[in-house]
């Protein structure tokens, strides 16, 4: 276990250290920094350099990209170009998308699940085939619409929450943005439960169960459920990352400060630090929650052991 | 990715989570077209029913799939000759009408500057085809020859591209697209079908890497190998067709999502810009009237949501007809 440990640590790093270069490299396509340090006017030539040499933007790239790397893993993510340190934002920002992603893989987990179960053991009968294409029509219908959707029907026309949400963002106001950033995921959770549900009802072992004259209640969580869970585990971890990161869209409709809003000023801003330095989090966030998910596969299959 | 846990299903990492039922796919196609009869290319008579006619014939018995069918027929006539159910022009608004309700002539109302929601609603079909399809056949393309590559020949190519694709998946695909579309300024689908592109690969890689090794284990391909077929030979006669149908599915899925991904970006201002005609730019643009005049927002919004609807339940449907297991 501890070298299976320590060999997909080492594997994480090649990862991590690519993706972190592409997004380094994308914002430096993104344009020139300086331009948005001087607001409209662009900048003299003079104090462009001199705030060139200041941030160490004269330097090669790959040598920009060692030196911040250098930093981050002393914990410093920089300064954002009006002074604020990067790491003050995201103490503030993070806190807000970390409550909202728990409410939408709890959303995830409990409806989600409950759901792929009642329909994969009830397959091809009229609850089945509802829940079937209700799935669908979620995961056609784009996150911003279904988002602009329930807050007009009701934030505006019944008032039962407040269209938008305050800066606190409470688990209370984050239940309705909640829902809608784990839709299209809490559809997809339902439907490949729904599969290995059906797949393995068939299977030797819950047949055998049931034969031993066990109630059915226990055939269902104890056999049924622990095995046909691995797939939906290994969605619901990867699908960490992708909340987080896809929270922007959400954030936004409900006006919520966190990660996604300050991602996107940064970006309006051209503000390369607070770009580069939250994305480096979102991707650590995505590769601990993959690993975690791998290991999590042992404890519920006690088949599969790590060498 | 050989230190994984033997239980991973390929695609669940892609976000579709379906990857499990795709390598089963590609395996139970390869023994079914196979398996019955004789070897390849025995006479028309004697020639037992492949797995496509016998999908197809499965497709055309299969209401969702002629249902799907038949509005993706339709969504492409009409984004190849809009005038051919308007007369309007998207472009043309008169702002003394703004956020008028439905009337003659105008059955869909109109937005926030005075332009006809049908007639606009009409020609975004055509930017979302447009982007689907290219995007598409460019990820198609792309990520089946890495894959296919990859997963034949394997070795140190193979390692290298699957940790290039882990890279990839590690970035949320909505902020890559908010950084790098931020610059663009060109007003055309290209930038938006190029970044699906770019981001959208490594998952048909994945599913068609997977999907080719399964294929290659199988004894036909030893034959071929021993009767002296060379390797693109066996690449393209023999394992190319019983590889492709998980992609297909994929892809088909995929499809639906991007054009969802395109009225994404477009809603938050990187994808397309105005004056280009988008179910995207006008939910966006339509959002801050969604109290007094909802309609400018619901119609493209439901235009686009039926479109993704087709796509994916014709993947839906493919992928019925090519998995004999889930029956």
């Amino acid at each position: 276990m501890g070298r299976y440990v320590a060999r997909r640590l080492l594997q994480m790093i090649p990862v991590f250290v690519g993706a972190t270069l592409l997004i380094f490299l994308m914002v430096n396509v993104m344009g020139d920094p300086i331009a948005g340090l001087c607001g409209e006017r662009s900048c003299d030539p003079a104090t462009a350099a001199q705030l060139r040499r200041e941030f160490g933007l004269d330097k090669p790239l790959w040598q920009q990209y060692a030196t911040y790397m250098g930093n981050v893993f002393t914990g410093d993510f920089g300064t954002a170009f009006n002074g604020q340190k990067v790491t003050e934002l995201m103490a503030t920002a993070f806190p807000v998308t970390i409550r909202l992603t728990v409410v939408a893989i709890l959303f995830e987990i409990v409806i989600g699940i409950v759901l792929g179960v009642v329909t994969g053991l009830r397959r091809g009968r009229p609850v089945d085939t509802g829940v079937l294409l209700l799935t669908l029509v979620v995961i056609s219908v784009p996150t911003f619409v279904t988002g602009l959707l329930l807050q007009l029907l009701l934030g505006v026309q019944w008032d039962w929450i407040r269209p938008s949400v305050s800066p606190d963002a409470t688990f209370g106001e984050l239940i309705v943005p909640g829902l809608v950033l784990a839709s299209v995921s809490l559809a997809y959770v339902t439907r490949l439960t729904r599969t290995t549900i059906a797949e393995n009802k068939r299977s030797d072992y819950v047949r055998t169960a049931l034969a031993k004259g066990l109630p059915r209640r226990r055939v269902i969580t104890r056999h049924l459920l622990r095995n046909s869970l691995i797939p939906v585990v290994t969605f619901i971890g990867t699908d960490i990352g992708a909340l987080m990161g896809g929270a922007i869209v959400t954030e936004r409709i409900f006006n919520i400060h966190g990660v996604g809003y300050q991602l996107y000023q940064g970006i309006l801003r051209h503000n390369t630090q607070t770009v580069v330095g939250f994305v480096t989090v979102l991707v650590l966030v995505f590769l601990v929650a993959n690993l975690l998910v791998d290991l999590l596969y042992a404890v519920l299959d006690p088949r599969i052991r790590y060498a | 990715m050989p230190e994984q846990p033997p239980y991973e299903p390929e695609g669940a990492v892609a976000g579709t989570g379906m990857g499990g039922a795709m390598d089963l796919a590609a395996s139970e196609a390869s023994t079914l077209q196979r398996a019955p009869g004789g070897p390849v290319g025995t006479g028309p008579a004697g020639r037992p029913r492949s797995l496509w006619s016998d999908a197809l014939r499965d497709l055309c018995r299969n209401p969702v799939f002629i249902i799907s069918g038949l509005v993706i027929l339709f969504l492409v006539v009409i984004s190849i000759r809009p005038s051919l159910i308007t007369s309007g022009n998207p472009l043309t608004c008169e702002l003394s009408k703004a956020l008028e309700g439905s009337q003659p002539g105008h059955p869909f109302g109109f937005d926030g500057q005075g332009c006809d929601v049908y007639t606009r609603t009409v020609y975004g079909a055509r930017t979302s085809v447009t982007v689907g399809v290219c995007a598409t056949l460019g990820v198609a393309l792309l990520g089946s020859v890495l894959g296919g590559l990859a997963g034949f020949f394997g070795g140190g190519w193979d390692s290298i591209l699957s940790r290039l694709t882990d890279v990839f998946f590690a970035i949320p695909v909505v902020l890559g697209g908010l950084v790098l579309l931020s610059v663009v300024t060109s007003n055309t689908v290209w930038p938006v079908v190029g970044f699906i592109v770019l981001l959208g690969w490594p998952q048909i890689c994945r599913i068609a890497r997977g999907s080719v090794i399964s294929a290659k284990q199988h004894d036909y391909v030893q034959a071929a190998r021993a009767l002296g077929a060379s390797n693109s030979r066996i690449l393209l006669r023999h394992i190319a067709p019983n590889a492709v149908a998980p992609v297909i599915v994929v892809a088909t899925i995929a499809l639906g999502t991007y054009i969802a991904l395109e009225a994404t970006l477009s809603y938050l201002g990187v994808g397309l810009k105005p004056p280009s005609v988008s179910w995207g730019i006008d939910i966006s643009a339509a959002s801050p009237y969604i109290r007094n005049a909802p309609h400018a927002l619901l119609w493209p919004a439901g235009a686009l949501a039926i479109t993704v609807l087709a796509f994916i339940m014709l993947g839906d449907a493919v992928r019925d007809a090519l998995d004999p297991k889930l029956r």
